[in-house]
């Protein structure tokens, strides 16, 4: 037989278990605590109003440029809610849900959008990476972590975001083919948002899907509905379980749609359209949830009342608290630090020497 | 005649060199629809479409790549690096191949294509969205790197730059892309690669420097001419490598005392090669010992710190002091 099909030897599938409209496939609806589930929901309201409330500081010029998240946190929150603590969390540069679910001060993602280093450090009982901004560069990371765990025999595995426009970079490739060679506990979470700048998904890759690129390397592929955080939160899981059974790599790909702009520095208008974006509304993560809870009688519209007063006033909190450690932090001095484990003579000498020179400066302009 | 930012020089100088030339295209993330995240292409996918001003996936080593293929088939490729610090995702391609194709076949394919790239602080940006690491590429071999220092340079260097045989790293200041406005001539200008200049004369220091350094550097040459009593020369760049040292070493024979400033880390930067140039032909017409105001060598911290680690006019001043009192 000289032509045959071929069997790729691992499916690709599309996941949706709550729609656009609210609608339940019941059949396909998870069993998860009351309790996690109103964790998810408080989480993804909180970064909602985090992101909004960033954006506003930012065009006050009180902060500097970040990456928003909003639209975006059913596929974050939904993720990250099914690692454990010892799990592993490799982030891009535009995952500030799935920082807060693992526990990050906000006041940190404040200090670091405010321009602090101060702000990058991570806690020391959590398992993340620091922000990653060179795009798809932090996916190779994760490859060698979860290698150190497989390594080590431990029981953990490795979650990491990107976006759609990552996929082009070399580094996903070789991320993707070097986990699935070592059969590494890695879990891939792709959040095609639809646009890398102002390059829509269409003209970043010609594919169907995203998610059938993981054939390519040998392991599993599943688009999720990535704005329905219950599909979200199903297709991770039974990745995490895969990973962690010892079977390797899975690549999620969660169709959502990045709502606000890329950055701060950016402009949609240049690129798309108004009506496209109000498609995208209709089909926010966070009501949708909401309908979902409310129909289980575990979230009423009063309690999301008091609860939109609570987070409120909890944003508030981060700010003023932010602005504090602002007021002590800022010494120039602190621009040496943390470059080696050990600091160099010469590196000695050139803080010394600049250390004396705003000395004397500051003498001149007193005396 | 036009009085233009340097985004506008440098769509000027693209805009031109593509009507007169159908081998030049643009290439890069975002430089089509969006006409470049600063804007510096906007407009040339309505003037010469999207198959010359493409919009690629986010694919450094593809973009420098490609280009280099198409350099070889004949075409003159202007890609753009949406910040310098991401360039390192295609430098195998630069330096494997860009700055080679011509050595390693015994000159049947030169890689005329030009890198566009903004590099440099002071715009309160992200991580990696601030360095100035043109030793780099100065330090490879077959690489041209050139740096000019506002509108009117940027547009001129850009067309040299396109029309090059070679391959030529341009660094765009991001501090001034928007920041001061110059008059640019409507008609094709070019200035050289390869050659700097003198932008102020004196006869007491040497001040070296260039790109959006070389404004604090005439600051502060000012400021020691008021405050001090001294006329300092000023030497622009222009071009990092291949490095001119001519102008400067007729400056430092003149002088005897030179200052060199760079926002790039200090050690091995590019004040220590001019510094050995100094060494290697001016050393008896020293007066005092070379200084050199470089940024640390430290990463760039966010900018709530940023300006701490670029040279300003004071510490451009107290530098010269140095250099003058010795
Ligand atoms: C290596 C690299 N190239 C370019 C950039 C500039 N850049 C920042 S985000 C981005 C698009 C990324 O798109 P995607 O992966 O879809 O993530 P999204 O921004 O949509 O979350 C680009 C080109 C970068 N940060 N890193
Ligand atoms: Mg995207």
């Amino acid at each position: 037989m000289p032509r045959k099909k071929f069997e790729p030897g691992h499916d690709v599938e599309h996941l949706s278990i709550l729609d656009e409209k609210g609608k339940l496939d019941s059949r396909l609806e998870p069993e998860i605590d009351d309790e996690l589930l109103l964790k998810m929901h408080r989480t993804m309201l909180f970064s909602r109003r985090f992101d909004e409330a960033l954006l506003k500081w930012q065009r006050q010029g009180r902060i500097g440029t970040f990456a928003p998240v909003s639209g975006q946190e059913a596929a974050q929150v939904g993720s990250a809610a099914v690692l454990e603590e010892e799990d592993w969390m490799v982030p891009a540069f535009r995952e500030f849900a799935a920082a807060v679910w693992r526990g990050t001060p906000p006041v940190g993602l404040l200090l670091y959008t405010a321009g602090y280093n101060e702000g990058g450090a991570i806690p020391e009982e959590q398992h993340d990476l620091p922000i990653a901004i060179p795009v798809a560069s932090q996916l190779v990371h994760a490859v060698g972590i979860a290698y150190g765990i497989k390594y080590r025999e431990r029981e953990q595995v490795v979650l990491t975001y990107f976006g759609d426009g990552a996929t082009s970079e070399g580094d996903f490739h070789e991320a993707m083919n070097m986990a699935a060679v070592f059969s590494t506990p890695i879990v891939f979470v792709c959040q095609n948002n639809q646009w890398a700048i102002s390059v829509p998904r269409e003209k970043q890759a010609r594919s169907r899907t995203l998610a059938q690129r993981a054939l390519a390397y040998g392991m599993p592929g599943i688009q999720v509905d990535g704005n329905d955080l219950l599909a979200v939160y199903v297709a991770t899981q039974e990745a995490v379980e895969r990973a962690r059974a010892g079977k390797g790599p899975t690549l999620i790909e969660c169709v959502t749609y990045r709502l606000s702009v890329h950055t701060t520095a950016d402009d949609p208008g240049k690129y798309r359209s108004e009506k496209e974006v109000k498609k995208w509304e209709k089909r926010d993560p966070i009501p949708r949830f909401q309908n979902y809870l409310g129909n289980k009688n575990l979230l009423s519209k009063d309690e999301i009342e008091k609860l939109e007063k609570e987070i409120k006033e909890e944003i508030q909190g981060v700010w003023h608290e932010t602005e504090k450690q602002m007021e002590r932090l800022g010494d120039p001095m602190d621009m040496f630090e943390y470059v080696f484990h050990e600091m160099p003579p010469y590196l000695e000498e050139q803080r010394d020497a600049y250390a004396e020179f705003l000395k004397e400066r500051k003498e001149n302009h007193d005396g | 005649m036009a009085d233009l930012t340097m985004v506008e020089a440098i769509n000027l100088a693209l805009r031109q060199e593509m009507e007169n030339d159908d081998r030049v295209l643009v290439l890069g993330e975002d430089v089509g629809v969006d006409g470049g995240v600063f804007r510096v292409t906007d407009g040339l996918i309505d003037e010469f479409g999207e198959e010359r001003s493409i919009d690629t996936p986010v694919a450094e080593a593809g973009i420098v790549g490609m280009s280099i293929g198409m350099a070889i088939y004949g075409l003159r490729p202007v890609c753009e690096m949406q910040f310098s610090g991401f360039s390192y995702f295609a430098f195998h391609q630069v330096e494997g191949h860009a700055a080679r194709m011509r050595w390693r076949s015994r000159g049947r394919y030169g890689i005329p294509m030009v890198i566009r790239m903004p590099y440099g602080g002071g715009v309160h940006a992200l991580e990696h969205h601030s360095e100035s690491r043109e030793v780099i590429y100065a330090h490879t071999p077959g690489l041209k790197m050139v740096i000019p220092s506002g509108p009117r340079s940027a547009r001129a260097l850009l067309v040299s730059a396109i029309r090059d045989p070679d391959p030529v790293i341009f660094f765009e200041s991001k501090l001034m892309y928007r920041s001061l406005r110059e008059e640019v001539p409507d008609d094709e200008e070019t200035l050289p690669i390869g050659e700097s200049r003198v932008v102020r004369e004196g006869s007491d220091l040497t001040m070296i420097s260039y790109g959006a350094m070389l404004h604090r550097t005439l600051e502060a040459a000012e400021k020691l001419s008021e405050d001090d009593g001294v006329e300092p020369e000023v030497v622009d760049l222009l071009t990092i490598s291949p490095l001119d040292d001519r102008k400067f070493t007729d400056s430092v024979r003149k002088t005897g005392r030179v200052v060199v400033v760079h926002e790039a880390p200090r050690s091995f930067g590019p004040a220590g090669e001019i510094m050995a140039r100094i060494n290697e032909r001016s050393f008896y017409y020293l007066e005092a010992p070379v200084e050199r105001v470089t940024g640390f060598d430290v990463h760039v911290p966010y900018f709530a710190r940023e300006q701490a680690y670029l040279p300003d006019v004071d510490r451009i001043v107290y530098g010269a002091r140095k250099a003058l009192n010795a």
